[in-house]
């Protein structure tokens, strides 16, 4: 369980390595951005360069091609999947931990729905700690999480409920591919028992007010915050 | 991985951030690879104050690439003071060459090596892996 004696390789079985094995299905039900990450890169002046930490399929690399995004992945798999759809941008491999950038250079970071995925507080401040340092002074990051409040979404979390949940992805053997795909998230109640096949993701379901706890904990300034369809999200400064 | 990154990537290890011998991290056995972008002078004009470039410098050098000039080009360097007025300003060769320089010479296969503890980073189809093996985190 989480906070347990090796959050690292917790983290390695119960995150890495699942991302690494869905990564193709992932993907192919992630090609729509965010309107809130999309429009705060938007909103930035051409020639800004910033990173995109925990980029997946790098969804975020086309949202604004006047920006320089160094984006980064922890699964070789879905790093491999943004460069190759996104040659103007750069991808590395890296964690989220031991961020490979200068420090105080960047005009601006994002992270979208990674910071949810370490097992302890300690390590999500240590994470948002970790873009913040690679922001130059006045330079904004936008961090957003899986909220603990989505009563509307059919997972139906909501206050006072477990906030560290194990949440099922399934894939299927598909016999034909080209139907499955764009067929929306791969969370849930699909049928046909004997072609899925089940993994199991860790998240730390954010409750209100808590992104911010932990981006001041991590020394950062609040600029402004909100809520967006099942997330929290959060502008932040050193 | 573009030379533009190279001038904005340290060594990942929490222990060599705060030395200046983490950056830049220098190519070896590099492989280049030239790669087509769109030229954008304006972005260019934006990123030109962004810039280490004595790590720029330090890197051509490395890769045997033309030497560059001895300090950062200015704003005014990058278009042709046209003196007609109200025509736009064309791109000068320095912005071509940076632009080459920067955005389109990638280094598809090889080495990016820490100076402060010989870590290697390998870098594989153009990507660069910076996960460290665990005796190193």
């Amino acid at each position: 369980m989480p906070g347990g004696e090796n959050d690292e390789s917790y983290e390695q079985e119960h995150v890495h390595d699942v991302y690494e094995q869905i990564a193709e299905h992932f993907s192919s039900t992630r090609y729509k951005p965010w309107p809130t990450p999309h429009s705060f890169l938007l909103s930035l002046p051409p020639g800004s360069i910033g990173l995109d930490v925990g980029c997946g399929n790098g969804k975020y690399l086309s949202s604004n091609p006047s920006l320089f995004i160094l984006a980064s992945d922890r699964s070789a798999n879905l790093a491999a999947i943004a460069a190759s759809n996104y040659p103007r941008q750069e991808v590395s491999v890296a964690d989220g931990l031991r961020l490979p950038y200068t420090d105080g250079r960047f005009d601006f970071a994002i992270s979208v729905a990674v910071v949810h995925h370490f097992s302890t507080r300690e390590r999500r401040v240590a994470a948002i700690e970790s873009v913040l340092s690679c922001l130059r002074e006045g330079g904004r990051g936008l961090v957003v999480v899986w909220a603990l409040e989505q009563e509307s979404s059919r997972r139906g979390w909501g206050e006072g409920d477990e906030q560290d949940v194990m949440v099922p992805w399934v894939t299927r053997k598909r016999k034909d591919r080209s139907r499955d795909q764009g067929r929306g998230s791969g969370e849930a109640d699909v049928g046909e028992k004997e072609t899925e096949k089940t993994f199991n993701r860790y998240y730390h379901l954010y409750r209100k007010g808590e992104l911010e706890e932990e981006a001041v904990e991590a020394g950062g300034k609040v600029l402004e915050s909100g809520y967006e369809k099942d997330n929290w999200w959060t502008i932040i400064s050193r | 991985m573009k030379l533009l990154t190279l001038n904005f990537v340290s060594c990942a290890r929490k222990a060599c951030k705060s030395s200046t011998s983490s950056f830049p991290l220098h190519p070896r056995d590099a492989e280049l690879e030239l790669v087509e972008m769109e030229f954008n002078p304006q972005f260019l004009q934006n990123m030109l104050p962004k810039l280490e470039w004595e790590a720029l410098q330090i890197i051509c050098n490395e890769l045997a690439l033309p030497t560059l000039p001895s300090s950062t080009p200015a704003a005014s360097d990058l278009f042709e003071s046209g003196g007609e007025g109200s025509s736009p300003a064309q791109p000068t060769q320095v912005a071509r060459d940076l632009h080459k320089l920067l955005l389109e010479t990638t280094i598809r296969e090889g080495l990016l090596v820490c100076s402060n503890c010989g870590h290697e980073y390998a870098i594989k189809e153009g990507i660069a892996n910076f996960l460290l093996p665990p005796h190193l985190v």
